[in-house]
């Protein structure tokens, strides 16, 4: 059956050192089981792609383990959980692992020791609605364990068609030092399987492919395994060349079906869909189990006597972890993720998160200083090693001069930031720190336009609406003077009646003259033919 | 020769009717440089450039009544894409307009606004919420930090804020090769 798949091969790609023995020679065990409970549990509340979650919980109250203590906010986001049961200590702003050192709201759990759960129920998501198992696994607080921490329920879609045509189970695990997926792989091979197995259901895929690099041959033959002892249809471990980074999502996709996702495109409209093992591990947890995402496999490895798996609950402090792996005395740094993509942490106290999958440490033998950067002699070579098809040099060349406009126009926004560019650089120039650079600013800028625009929008707005309202006013002004105007020309109707009345009282004011006149004439006895000595009289 | 003439007259008459005929057709509403120009100004809508807005700003510029670097929210990258699109050249910002500061949104300290809707009449985006004797607050994301607000209050309880720097808005830094002081 294998020697008759064909697969295909993604152009670049490089062949380090993979350094991943040394944390498979013990198996996954619960971080707990070996090493007593943390004081404190620092669980961030943004821990997944989108919308930062609202806190649901206020110091002093006392959650158990399993508790939603951060509701998912907006379409993209999702939930947080108490990774074990204890006293809520605050919710505040923690420092984060992320390499900017900065600090960022967390609730802070103090444990009381009893790890009490809350109460489980499996989610029978064979009779639910598409939407309602979505919203589950949101409130679950499933993301993709692969390291992206994209929110899963958004994933678990069936495409335009309704139905996809693979999905592929992401177990490549390429990064150099990480070995948590292996290792789950071989010891919760049928948990993973029939987790699959649910998003092959959810999905209506034809096919499920597991793709596991050819290094790890035991993951694949638990793998195997798995999906024999489990009986589920349709579902194939596929060994795949290994090769850095194969286990990146379009590459792998490329591998095992030969399709390549255009700029711009999404997988799920060529029928193809993509998680990682851990996810399917997630996946299978939430709803049959009931249970969220509290904890994870995490690696320890690099500069520690004892590399190893551990499952790890959020929130754990990572020197907490680091300490049980015996870090040697010469380590200087933490880096979360691998060598080739993972980030420096800005201090060992920051806690384990659900991108966690390896806490790598570093010292100056392992991990020497990068020699000085030299100026790029266009070789070419990392356009040779780029597995997306992109020129790394010309991006270098205007994300250095800053101009942003014209690295988008050669797809910046394509690079998976893997580092094989710089991994081969003759010069030794920090490639992926420009992309990151460019990317960080042209997405600022953006957000500048956004909210500029709608700055516009709503000034112009205000003008309109202060004209309407000067309108309005003048408007009512206008209709208040001719009702005035109105009253007026009433009482100009009204004037023949007073003219009556001056009329009347002139005409009495006549009648008065008379009687007083004719009163003057018998006591004056004056001929009353005269009236201008009358008037003078008067 | 007449009809040489006659020739020519016609196709001036023709040219003239087709181009009449175009210029009322095709005519484009509004100054499309205006809307270039506006596009870059950062329509803080603040005033601080003399004009009583970044359209009216716009404006003056594209009839070259004013100058390109009377903007202190745009900065100097405001200027230089202004530069650019009009071919002239980089001037730094004029002085007597202000200076270029971090982006920062109002603050209303509520425990001492008492009401009077001043603030509210003066903000040019109405990012201001509140009614006649009751307290006041901003609406922070809609804020374009123009301080206009801050002159009008009465009892100067409004307050600019710098944007802290957080998780999701943190920017990678430029690449720089770190300098070691000789021993």
């Amino acid at each position: 059956m294998n020697a008759l798949r064909k697969l295909f091969r993604f152009n670049g790609g490089v062949k380090p050192d993979y350094h991943k023995e040394p944390s498979t020679t013990e198996p996954i065990v619960d971080f707990l089981d070996v090493a007593p409970m943390s004081s404190e549990y620092v669980i961030p509340l943004h821990q997944s792609i989108g919308g930062v979650p609202h806190p649901l919980v206020k110091a002093g109250e006392v959650v158990k383990k399993g508790q939603l203590i951060g509701g998912p906010d907006g379409y993209v986001s999702s939930a947080v959980h108490a990774s074990t049961s204890g006293r809520v200590k605050a919710v505040e702003a923690r420092l984060m692992p992320h390499t900017s050192g900065l600090t960022a709201l967390c609730v802070v759990i103090e444990p009381d020791g009893k790890d009490e759960w809350i109460e489980r129920q499996p989610v029978p998501w064979r009779s639910m609605a598409p939407d309602e198992v979505r919203d589950a696994l949101r409130d679950a607080g499933v993301v993709g364990l692969g390291g992206a921490v994209f929110p899963t329920y958004l994933k678990v879609n069936p495409g335009k068609k309704g139905k996809l045509d693979t999905l592929v189970i992401n177990g490549a695990e390429c990064e150099p030092f990480i070995t948590c997926d292996d290792m789950q792989m071989r010891q919760y091979g049928e948990t993973i399987v029939r987790g699959a197995a649910i998003l092959r259901d959810l999905t209506q895929a034809g096919q499920v492919l597991i793709g596991i690099e050819d290094n790890k041959p035991e993951a694949i033959a638990a793998m195997r395994a798995a999906i024999k002892a489990t009986g589920e249809a349709r579902i194939e471990a596929v060994p795949v060349p290994t090769r850095y980074p194969a286990g990146g999502a379009k590459q792998l996709i490329r591998v095992l079906t030969g399709i390549e996702v255009p700029h711009g495109k999404r997988s799920t409209d060529y029928g193809v869909q993509c998680f990682n093992t851990g996810t399917a591990y997630g996946v299978y947890e939430a709803l049959e189990l009931g249970q969220p995402l509290i904890s994870r496999v995490v690696t320890v490895a690099g500069n520690v006597e004892r590399p190893r798996n551990y499952v790890v609950r959020f929130g754990t402090p990572m020197k907490d972890v680091v300490a049980l792996a015996g870090p040697r005395p010469d380590s200087d740094r933490l880096i979360m993720g691998g060598p080739m993509m993972g980030f420096a942490m800005p201090s060992d106290a920051v806690p384990v998160v659900k991108a966690t999958n390896c806490i790598l440490v570093g010292s100056p033998a392992l991990f020497p200083p990068p020699p000085p950067e030299m100026p790029c002699i266009r070789c070419g070579e990392c356009a040779k090693v780029c597995p997306t098809d992109l020129q790394p040099f010309e991006m270098y060349w205007f994300s250095r001069a800053k101009m942003f406009g014209k690295a988008q126009e050669y797809h910046l926004f394509d690079c998976i930031e893997c580092g094989c560019c710089a991994y081969v650089c003759p010069s030794r120039i920090p490639l992926v720190d420009y992309y990151r650079f460019a990317k960080s600013e042209i997405w600022a800028r953006e957000n500048e336009k956004a909210a500029a625009d709608e700055a516009r929008e709503r000034y112009e707005f205000r003008m309109l609406r202060d004209e309407r309202e000067k309108q309005e006013k003048a408007a009512k002004l206008a209709a208040k003077a001719a009702e005035t105007k109105a009253r007026l020309a009433a009482a100009g109707a009204a004037a023949p009646e007073d003219e009556a009345k001056k009329a009347l009282i002139a005409a009495a004011q006549e009648r008065a003259q008379q009687q007083q006149a004719a009163a003057a004439q018998p006591a004056d006895a004056a001929p009353a033919g005269d009236p201008a000595e009358q008037q003078a009289q008067r | 020769m007449l009809s040489a003439i006659l020739v020519m007259a016609l196709g001036a008459v023709i040219l003239g009717a087709a181009l009449g005929y175009a210029s009322i057709k095709f005519k484009v509403e509004g100054d499309p440089l205006v809307e270039k120009i506006d596009a870059i100004l950062p329509q803080t809508q603040c005033g601080q450039c003399g004009f009583p807005g970044c359209k009216p700003y716009a404006e003056a510029i594209a009839k070259g009544e004013a100058d390109i670097n009377f903007c202190p929210p745009g900065g100097e990258e405001g200027i230089r894409k202004l530069a650019d699109l009009l071919g002239r050249e980089f001037k730094p910002l004029s002085e007597e307009h202000g200076v270029e500061k971090p982006k920062s949104v109002a603050f209303i300290d509520e425990s001492t606004c008492i009401g009077c809707t001043l603030c509210l009449q003066a903000c040019p985006v109405d990012a201001i919420v509140g009614a006649a004797k009751q307290m006041h607050t901003i609406v922070a994301a809609r804020c374009t930090g123009c301080e206009l607000c801050i002159e009008p209050c009465p009892v100067d309880c409004i307050a600019m804020m710098p944007l802290p720097e957080t998780v999701e808005n943190w920017k990678w830094k430029y690449p720089t090769i770190p300098v070691k002081a000789a021993a």
